[in-house]
């Protein structure tokens, strides 16, 4: 007799979007032909919570809808009510997994837009953290790969190093995950005595273990046959879903801003972004996995040119009462993911207008992964959401 | 650079653009009326080989009564960046939807909706929740949207608590002898 009240639907909530306004067809549930199931909000494989809604037959996927919105904090509504400078602690936890994007940009904005050069060591000083931060994002996404298809192993040698680098940020900044190291005008601080060597010390570990990484993931056959010639994204949907970075890459188009439309001394570092044509999962991991040799070679680049001394702040009105003068910018950087933009506009006053995020995640986690999972099996959900590298936080701010 | 003087120098008076800036080496923004954005809008990606669409975002001047919208273009093969930007009125946020010209348009346009209350017409999914659940106020992001006076009126500080003002607190524990006036209430001891 309970059992009535047990399979009461609760209208409120109601899961099901009412479809057929734009005209697409009405998959009828009852006809036990479909099921509808929620794949996350808690995925592993992803940093944040991210819903997928799937419509399922058999174990094929006939339509995929993303649901974000478990991790807003209106940040960008927050920054009306901030100064530029208070701006700052919140504006690295747009994006966890790599914070330093979000200082880079915000700060360059605000320089740009205010007419302040910053000195020659603060340049390479903010190359270093970038570089860093993106090597530490690479060792979590890139095993991560192996973990959405049951290789646990990867993704702890990861974490291990991960948290190496997160020594040398703890050094360099005080803080581990959101260092806050860079500002308007320059850095805070100059390296730390030692800290060369053993930045060094770490990088022997990362070459080591992307020696053995493509032993236990890159060569394996498991791991081969479940990602090869899956999640394939055709050459014409880049421009078309805003595909950036190692996603592009992979399909093979040569973005990389660094490249493209250098910034800090970017131009005077030697390097060549990795393109292949698979453009499938194994494609996009190998595209990481080259990556990571690239940054760990950047990083010694780095390391040997950078200048032992020198200024690292250039003057600032007082960032209490700074007016930043009008005007509007958007300033682009690479991330581990592609494409890292912010859109600023300052009236004059001491509060921003607007600041706006693009993430990469913002056209890979949406309409890019509601297009690929049509027709895909519900086995390789995890495995293509992991392999675009979803940020969900990137998308809500 | 050379390149983008000469293109917005021929089609100035086909789209109407006006107040031309270049911000930097590969960035440029212009202004177009609100009526010409679409056209616009496919002429370069379908010409001038701005191919990569990367942002839609509003801003909301609401002194002047208008909403800024800016639409951020690329061209991979020039290394450009184009910004247009574009005003519609405050009291009828209509504009002209650009789904059909890049599929990820319309994840903006949603939240445009969302966020700002902007109606693009056509629109995928338009009026689905993309953040919000159960939003019955004021579009979020619009500038007259009080966050503060919000969060007031919906939450409520738990009984028993008491918030003190740091200023004071510091005077009370660094000049404890020192006479002060006597406070009527104590604020949030409700």
């Amino acid at each position: 007799m309970n059992n009535k009240r047990f399979f009461q639907w609760n209208g409120e909530r109601n899961g099901f979007p009412p479809v057929g306004e734009d005209g697409r067809p009405q998959i009828d549930l009852d006809s036990q032909r479909f099921v509808k199931i929620w794949h996350g909000p808690n995925h592993p494989g992803v940093t944040g919570n991210m819903a997928l809604e799937l419509t399922i037959s058999g174990d094929e996927i006939m339509k995929a809808r993303t649901h974000v919105g478990y991790l807003h904090r209106g940040f960008e509504k927050l920054y009306e009510r901030r100064t530029w400078m208070q701006c700052f602690p919140t504006v690295v936890r747009m994006c966890v997994p790599e914070p330093d994007s979000n200082e880079y940009n915000l700060s360059a904005g605000i320089e740009e837009l205010a007419g302040i050069e910053i000195p020659e060591a603060a340049q390479w000083l903010r190359m270093l953290a970038l570089e860093m931060s993106r090597l530490q994002s690479l060792l979590r996404i890139m095993p991560a790969q192996g973990g959405a298809t049951g290789l646990g192993l990867g993704v702890q040698w990861g974490v291990y190093l991960r948290d190496l680098i997160l020594d040398r940020f703890e050094e360099l900044t005080g803080g581990r995950i959101y260092h806050m190291y860079m500002l308007p005008g320059g850095v805070r601080g100059l390296l730390p005595e030692g800290f060369r060597e053993r930045l060094e010390d770490n990088l022997k570990k990362v070459d080591e273990f992307t020696a053995n990484i493509r032993k236990l993931m890159l060569d394996n056959a498991i791991f081969k046959k479940r990602t090869a010639g899956r999640g394939h994204i055709p050459p014409e949907w880049i421009d078309r879903y805003g595909v950036v970075g190692p996603n592009a890459r992979a399909a093979g188009f040569k973005r990389d801003v660094r490249i493209d439309n250098p910034y800090l001394r970017y131009d005077e570092l030697d390097f060549e972004p990795y393109t292949t044509n698979e453009s499938d999962i194994y494609a996009r991991s190998y595209t990481r996995w080259v990556d990571i040799q690239t940054t760990v070679d950047l990083l010694r680049q780095i390391m040997a040119k950078m200048p032992e001394k020198g200024e690292i702040r250039a003057s600032t009105p007082n960032v209490l009462h700074w007016k930043v003068p009008a005007g509007e910018t958007y300033i682009r950087s690479e991330s581990s993911r592609g494409e890292y933009g912010f859109y600023l506009v300052s009236d004059g006053s001491k509060y921003p207008r607007r600041i706006n995020l693009r993430g990469p995640s913002y056209s890979h986690g949406v309409a890019l992964l509601e297009k690929m999972l049509v027709n895909a099996n519900i086995a390789d959900v995890g495995a293509i959401m992991v392999s675009l590298a979803t940020c969900p936080p990137e998308i809500e701010r | 650079m050379e390149d983008m003087t000469t293109l917005i120098k021929a089609l100035r008076s086909r789209f109407g653009i006006t107040d031309i800036r270049e911000q930097r080496e590969d960035l440029t923004f212009l202004s177009v009326p609100k009526d010409r954005v679409i056209p616009l809008l496919t002429h370069l990606r379908d010409h001038e080989g701005f191919s990569s669409f990367i942002l839609l975002t509003a801003v909301d001047w609401m002194e002047e009564e208008v909403f800024q919208l800016t639409y951020m273009l690329n061209n991979p093969e020039e290394k450009h960046n184009l910004g247009i930007r574009t005003q519609i009125s405050r009291e009828e946020p209509v504009m002209e939807s650009a789904h059909h010209l890049w599929e990820h348009v319309a994840t903006f346009q949603r939240e445009l909706k969302e966020m700002f209350g902007i109606v693009f017409p056509g629109s995928p999914h338009l009026n689905e929740e993309f953040l919000l659940e159960g939003w019955d106020n004021l579009p979020p992001m619009r500038r007259d949207f009080d966050t503060k006076k919000y969060s007031e009126e919906t939450y409520f500080p738990r009984p028993g608590r008491k918030t003190k003002d740091p200023a004071e607190h510091m005077k009370e524990k660094l000049y404890p002898n020192e006479p002060r006036p006597q406070r009527a209430s104590q604020k949030g001891d409700d």
